[in-house]
């Protein structure tokens, strides 16, 4: 009940937002609702699967770098490249995804991080296609989304969409059957499903719904750059799930939100942004191994006993 | 409808399984024992899919099924149980059993149907059949060893198999829940028309149970035949001299 | 170009050079997953933080040799710091937070360098008595990176027999293995576990204090270290020392040899061969299968 409670508050909130005037406040609220879309996706891989990923980052790039060449290079309208671009990310994810399942572990995570800075690799060399590393510039955005507001109307309700797609993912039988897959493989096997093939699965829409979020990006942008395919963007959007709790549906998207506001108010103040998120993740670590959503978990039900 | 012929398997050297083949009938409650390390779990992990033969035909249905993955067995109508229990720890019993469902009824890639109440009825059937539907909200891991088992053979019937393997399942129980396990894996395999294999220790349930019994040792089986034969048998004696007093215990 | 003996002659040299520098450095992150399963993606920061020791201590005291030396002094005291303090907590732990620690120490030990020594790029010179380039009859090369194709090996060797044969070598090498059984033999393990880590983190400073003459000094060197180490350390087995070499000398070979055939696209190569290994091969070359 207090979690439909706290979702309508926030949804009407996030409604609300560009009703306060600042573009600047408009703008901020996009780009975390894009990330909090991106750690979910990421969410399905860690959280349910139980895979951990070092190169999520990778379909997030083909997602925004397709959006901005389909829209821009070859002119065409939002409702084909939009629906193409996450195409390729989904089709990009399988591909990868093939040869990753094969792996567990570190090896797994290993092997995504080799496959994301190959990607990153074409981004920065493919000089003719994605702008190399001068970036891809000058998106073209429909008219109709040209202004803040309206593009932000647009991106939440996307966002919006997705988010409660992934919700219906995660708590179907796929997702419970994820869930085992994550808890002891070994016996899922032996309840007679096909374990490869159901990370193969969690993978596929994992890189799908970043590829969402990597068109939204693109265009919100107006721009696409090879750091958005870097390992350090994978790392990022890990440690936003893992902020905000991997084993809750909505913690990753919490632990966006904090993150963002986190670097962009100390960016205000230091350079040192890193060491303080270095800080962070050592002190999440050790004291909060379920994130920010597990720690309100816990205090609901000690308030409760 | 299970027929193995000749199954071998070494490991770096070590010849776990010997030449072993043995003819399952439908219905048939065929026990498998022998002495520790004698190569009960590599044989049922051979059967399963968890091992691959290194030659040696097994077949199931006049199918073979020899090498291929587990997931694949269990569809072909094969369940297992574990001997040390290898259940959900983290999830409820009623989930634990609901994922066997699942999987039964080939929903696992299904993204559209909600999970929350999902075969609740089946769940609850099956975890009263077992004796568990007490506990039906307890995390599988808190559970007694003992009622775990019954969860191992919980989640092994979800998955609706005709032959039914269990390894060592009343291992850990208390004499009082060993006899009444027997009773309830007697009474499933009588109600459902199921073929079962079965390993043990403790010779009470073996002869209770089984209409016929393979003794395993060193990997190759020694004798096979019907209760009365294998307890007049001179080697198996041999093999279990000192063995039946502590089995029994 | 490639049939040029003279060029063969100095790339295969310049090869087997870095890859030595390589080993040394891959050596520690071996030795660390070996005995404690720990992946520690804080390695490249203590590749640099050992290059950056080196430098002040050249720029203080002049001499190179204990600029090393500090470099060696001043990671072990570091990682004995961290592990007393913080790693070991999370020796329990599943392996994605002992990597995730790994990872702020990155963050934070990168932030560190930037704050103590700015963002200005540094060199620092051959050490003098290596300083000139040696006449090796086809060529001359310089002798500074002949020490390291010598060194090398013989690093190798003392870790190796420091393993095999000395009572702290079978003990790590047994707590690979079984953990629970050294401490009920008595063995105090937190302390084989600490002292592990300071070896790897010292031999991770010493490699950097090395490579300090052949590279710039800069606050993002870190980052193209770790994954040269990761990438030694896949080819020849998590954990393996020996595998760690020849990982070191066939990436060696792969960079230098790859700059020359296909230029810019180096990196691209670098992960390709990550890539390759991990399709091909994942456990490397002296590593177990994943049962």
């Amino acid at each position: 009940m207090s979690r439909i409670l706290a979702l309508l508050v926030v949804g009407v909130a996030l409604l609300c937002i560009p009703l306060l005037g600042s573009r600047y406040l408009v703008d901020l609220t996009t780009e975390i609702i894009i990330y909090a879309l991106f750690a979910l996706s990421l969410n399905v891989l860690i959280g349910y699967a139980g895979n951990v990923s070092f190169g999520h980052a990778a379909y997030f790039a083909i997602g925004g770098y397709s959006c901005a060449i389909l829209l821009t290079t070859y002119q065409w309208p939002l409702w084909l490249s939009l629906p193409a671009a996450v195409g390729l990310s989904a089709g990009a994810a399988l591909i990868i995804g093939y040869f990753c399942v094969r792996l567990t572990d570190i090896y797994f995570a290993m092997l995504t991080l080799a496959f994301s800075m190959l990607v990153w690799s074409a981004a920065f060399k493919w000089y003719q296609v994605t702008g190399g590393d001068d970036g891809f510039i000058g998106v073209r955005v429909p008219t109709l989304l040209e202004d803040r507001m309206a593009f932000y109307y647009f991106a939440l309700g996307v966002v919006g969409l997705s988010v409660a797609a992934l919700w219906r993912i995660c708590h179907s039988a796929f997702g419970r059957t994820l869930v085992a897959v994550r808890e002891n493989p070994l016996r899922t096997g032996f309840v007679g499903i096909d374990v490869r093939k159901m990370r193969l699965a969690a993978f596929v829409v994992a890189g799908t719904f970043a590829g969402i979020a990597g068109a939204l990006f693109a265009m919100y942008n107006r721009g696409m750059y090879t750091e958005s395919a870097f390992w350090t963007e994978s790392a990022q959007v890990l440690i936003m799930t893992l902020l905000g709790g991997m084993y809750s549906f909505f913690g990753p998207a919490l632990g966006a939100a904090v993150l963002y506001l986190l670097e962009v108010s100390i960016n205000q103040y230091t350079e040192y942004w890193p060491a303080i998120l270095g800080t962070l993740l050592i002190l999440i670590v050790l004291f909060l191994p379920d994130g920010l959503a597990g720690l309100a978990q816990k205090m609901r039900r000690s308030r409760k006993a | 409808m299970l027929q193995i012929s000749r199954l071998c398997k070494s490991f770096d050297g070590f010849a776990a399984t010997r030449d072993v083949s043995l003819v399952l009938e439908q219905g048939e409650r065929h026990a498998i024992i022998g002495p520790n390390g004698a190569g009960k779990t590599t044989f049922f992990n051979l059967i399963t899919g968890h091992l691959r033969p290194d030659s040696g035909t097994v077949e199931f249905k006049e199918q073979s099924v020899a090498g291929r993955p587990p997931h694949e067995i269990v569809k072909r109508g094969i369940a297992r149980s574990f001997q040390h229990s290898n259940v959900y720890p983290r999830m409820s019993v009623a989930q634990n059993v609901q994922v066997g469902l699942i999987a039964r009824q080939g929903q696992a890639f299904n993204m559209f149907i909600a999970a929350a109440e999902l075969h609740r009825q089946e769940t609850g059937e099956l975890l009263e059949l077992v004796g568990l539907i007490d506990a039906e909200h307890t995390a599988a891991g808190d559970l007694a060893y003992g009622k775990q088992k019954q969860l191992e053979l919980a989640i092994a019937l979800a998955a609706a198999p005709q032959l039914l393997l269990l390894d060592e399942p009343t291992a850990g129980m208390a004499p009082a829940e060993t006899v009444k396990m027997m009773q309830l894996i007697g009474e499933i395999v009588a109600a459902r028309g199921l073929t079962l294999l079965f390993t043990e220790h403790d010779m009470d349930v073996v002869f209770s149970l089984a209409q016929r019994i393979s003794v395993l040792h060193h990997g190759e089986i020694i004798a096979s035949g019907q209760p009365q034969e294998i307890r007049q048998n001179k080697e198996v004696q041999l093999v279990y001299l000192g063995k039946a007093a502590d089995a029994k215990a | 170009m490639l049939s040029n003996p003279t060029f063969l002659f100095l790339q295969t040299f310049n090869a087997i050079a870095l890859g030595m520098n390589l080993f040394i450095i891959a050596a520690g992150l071996t030795l660390i997953f070996g005995v404690l399963r720990v992946i520690n993606f804080a390695h490249g920061a203590f590749f640099m933080l050992g290059a950056y020791v080196c430098y002040s201590i050249v720029e203080q005291a002049g001499n190179f040799w204990l600029g090393v030396l500090g470099a060696g002094l001043a990671l072990a005291l570091l990682a004995w710091i961290i592990e007393r303090g913080l790693l070991r907590r999370l020796y329990a732990r599943d392996p994605l937070a002992q990597l995730l620690f790994t990872f702020g120490l990155v963050l934070v030990l990168g932030d560190a360098v930037k704050f103590i020594w700015g963002t200005e790029q540094y060199s620092v010179a051959y050490p003098a008595g290596l300083s000139r380039a040696v006449d090796l009859g086809i060529a001359h090369y310089p002798a500074y990176l002949l020490f390291l194709c010598g060194l090398g090996p013989v690093v190798a060797l003392v870790l190796w027999l420091g393993l095999e044969r000395t009572r702290w070598g079978r003990i790590m090498r047994a707590a690979r293995q079984n953990r629970e059984m050294l401490a009920l033999l008595g063995v105090n393990v937190p302390l084989v576990y600490s002292g592990v880590f300071v070896v790897g983190a010292a031999l991770a400073g010493i490699g950097g204090a090395l490579a300090a003459p052949r590279l710039a000094l800069t606050p993002g060197m870190d980052a193209n270290i770790v994954i040269e180490c990761f990438i030694v350390v896949i080819i020849g087995g998590l954990g393996s020392l020996w595998g760690s070499f020849l990982g070191a000398l066939i990436l060696g070979l792969v960079t230098v040899f790859g700059a020359v055939l296909v230029p810019e696209w180096e990196m691209v190569l670098t992960y390709a061969l990550m890539l390759a290994v991990l399709l091909w091969r994942p456990w490397g070359f002296f590593g177990r299968e994943q049962g």
